[in-house]
């Protein structure tokens, strides 16, 4: 009994600090590939490349002055970032990474834990998520701020009408509501996925849409515009309490590229099975980015990648070696997989950001109530149909 | 003692039910009497599924299902009167809602 | 574990419901009340109807709630004028109240001496597939009926709350 607790203690621990350190990585990566979208070079002096560019955010974001304006509902103000944080945290507790993993003679999974009603407390989550937006906006006591919550909050809800449709028509196929049985379901190849087996291509595009609106993203990002609403819901938020709704918002943005990897891209299952030499893909890939960076080392273009870019090279292909030690392949290998296809996924999200203009408010809602969730009732309507005269 | 009497979630249940009534009746905004009417489907809730689990079965499962679509239901369009109201008489209080005459 | 997990909850709830009641301003009512639906969702994944506790919290505290919660930011009505009440009331009143409760919970104790006890995992029925399995079987037609009941909210809704064009 109380293995399981420090085994459990430890896994929140390392989930905890590798998903922190991702977020704000995470807006490392999406400052980058926006910046090359518009040609330039993006955070490039704050260390080598601009890695340490969310240290430096996370500095000056601490040591801001906190100010809580006199005429704010003071509860309610605290309050709202606190909840919509601990929401947004709460929903990467249920998500898969990869199957069983054994350290010191401990086997255990790497999920924190496996609820048999695992989708329904992901979107119960997200539904709780709406008032810590709603509330800020309420609290703030200023026109924008509330126009903004009341804007956001009506967004969240009338899209999660299809999201839930979505969500229910491979859950028809693989007939499980638990995250770790349905990668099970998924197993095999690529052919297996809930995408491709299933014939899901609308519900993952009703999915991904909604999830574009569900966490606040262009081209649905109206609530929190710069240049519409002032900044929309966070205007009288300074400082760490800012900072948490960015972290919420980050942390919702990967929640659902996790659930879209797990419900539709088979999760931790490789696109083709190991003995026919999946094992070897990440192993290509890193040495090859490895072997590029050394050689664009040799001449570079400019003077301070002399030293950068041999040292990414030589990182690079020690992370592939460490790809084809034995010991580390059973769960490394699920692991890259995953992180792969979450990762495809959130750069589908960024390069959006950088490519799509705004939705208007009124072309937002008419948008969802006219045409996604018709949609989304119909594919649900239709799977149910082929499930029923197939099985 | 590791298990809990299923006969204190009846009290608790009926404790919030009483709470409810007691908000229902002293409030006298509408949206707090509508939502003392939620607290009362909660606690009603609570004995239902509190039963089920006494008898094992799922029936009082079903139950409190149907409960909360209807509550749900009801909800709308009562909060869709309290819009209604307020934009012709200007005021939340049930005191001064006491004729059909505008 | 069980009885420490039941008070604290059974409590977070009471003193939510009190505070419901007790509050001026209906957004600090509406909050309470969300406080209350989410220990109820606690307390129904004791008596292993998980399905219900999720559904608890999807529907009713997470859309409901945010249908009561946007109607109160709209109306903007601001906090409840308390009128005079008389003496007697005021002095009475929450000790009465406290009175006839705690006769409440002394008779409910009485009529069940032999309860069962509620455990974490006493009751693996509730799940979606026991749940579905009764909607789609027994109560299918209250499902029906329910489903038009819910289309006629939502016209009744819309037409309510729609703006009049002259």
């Amino acid at each position: 009994m109380d293995s399981f607790i420090v085994i459990s203690l430890i896994k929140t621990f390392v989930i905890f600090a590798v998903l922190m350190t991702t977020l704000a990585y995470l807006q490392w990566v999406e400052r980058k590939v926006i910046a090359h979208i518009q040609v330039r070079p993006g955070p490039y002096r704050v260390g080598p490349h601009g890695l340490l560019q969310p240290l430096a955010d996370v500095i000056k974001l601490i040591t801001k002055e906190d100010l809580v304006p006199p005429y704010v509902n003071k509860p309610l103000y605290l309050f709202a970032p606190f909840f919509a944080i601990t929401m947004a945290l709460l929903s990467i507790s249920v998500i898969p990474f990869g199957p069983t993993i054994e350290v010191a003679g401990y086997r255990t999974w790497m999920q924190l834990t496996d609820l048999n009603i695992g989708v329904l407390f992901i979107l119960a989550v997200s539904s709780m998520g709406v008032y810590g937006i709603a509330l800020a906006g309420w609290a703030s006591n200023n026109k924008y701020a509330l126009l903004g919550g009341l804007r956001s909050s009506a967004q969240m809800i009338s899209y999660e009408l299809p999201l839930s449709m979505a969500i229910a028509s491979p859950l028809l196929i693989s007939n499980t509501l638990s995250l770790r049985r349905l990668v099970g379901t998924q197993a095999g190849n690529l052919w297996h996925w809930n995408l491709f087996h299933g014939w899901q291509y609308v519900s993952f595009i009703i999915f991904l849409i909604a999830g574009f609106a569900e966490t606040n993203r262009v081209p649905f990002d109206l609530p929190e515009a710069e240049n519409e609403l002032v900044a929309g819901f966070h205007t009288e938020y300074s400082s760490m309490k800012f900072a948490s709704f960015f972290m919420a918002e980050y942390a919702n943005m990967i929640t659902v590229s996790c659930m879209a990897t797990l419900l539709f891209l088979g999760g931790w299952v490789p696109p083709w099975p190991a003995e026919y030499g999946s094992s070897f893909v990440p192993v290509i890939l890193f040495a090859g980015a490895g072997i590029i960076a050394l050689m664009h080392g040799l001449n570079p273009a400019r003077k301070r990648d002399r030293y950068t870019l041999p040292a990414f090279g030589v990182i690079f292909l020690i992370i592939a070696a460490v790809f084809l030690l034995p010991i580390v392949q059973s769960w490394l290998l699920p692991l890259f997989w995953f992180l792969a296809k979450t990762g495809a996924i959130l750069f589908a999200f960024i390069w959006v950001r950088g490519t799509l203009p705004r939705f208007r408010y009124d072309q937002l809602m008419g948008f969802t109530w006219k045409f996604l969730f018709p949609t989304a009732v119909l594919n649900l309507l239709a799977t149910a149909l082929v499930v029923a005269l197939v099985s | 003692m590791t298990q809990v009497p299923a006969s204190w979630f009846l009290t608790l249940s009926a404790v919030l039910f009483v709470l409810g009534v007691a908000g229902f009746i002293f409030r006298r905004s509408v949206i707090t009497m509508f939502m003392s009417i939620e607290l009362m489907l909660n606690a009603v809730n609570l004995t239902f599924v509190t039963f089920s689990y006494e008898l094992k079965q799922v029936d009082g499962h079903l139950f409190v299902f149907f409960v909360m679509v209807v509550a749900a239901a009801e909800a709308a369009v009562g909060l869709a009167i309290i819009l209604t109201v307020y934009k012709s008489r200007a005021t939340l209080n049930i005191d001064e809602v006491n004729s059909m005459k505008n | 574990m069980d009885v420490i997990l039941f008070l604290v909850f059974a409590i977070i709830a009471v003193l939510a419901a009190i505070n419901v009641v007790v509050q001026t301003h209906p957004i600090a009512s509406a909050v309470s009340l969300i406080g209350v639906m989410g220990s109820l969702a606690v307390l129904y994944l004791l008596l292993g109807a998980e399905f219900i506790a999720a559904a608890q919290v999807i529907v009713y505290a997470g859309a409901v709630m945010v249908l009561f919660v946007f109607v109160i930011m709209l109306l903007n009505a601001g906090a409840e004028v308390r009128k005079g009440r008389s003496f007697m009331a005021s002095l009475l009143g929450a000790p009465v109240l406290i009175a006839l409760l705690a006769l409440l919970a002394w008779f409910v104790e009485r009529i069940y001496p032999e309860s069962v006890g509620v455990h974490f995992g006493g009751f693996t029925g509730g799940g979606p597939e026991a749940i579905g399995r009764a909607l789609f079987t027994t109560y299918l037609l209250p499902f029906e009926i329910t489903s038009i009941l819910v289309l006629i909210a939502i016209l009744g809704a819309v037409v309510l709350a729609r703006k009049e064009i002259d």
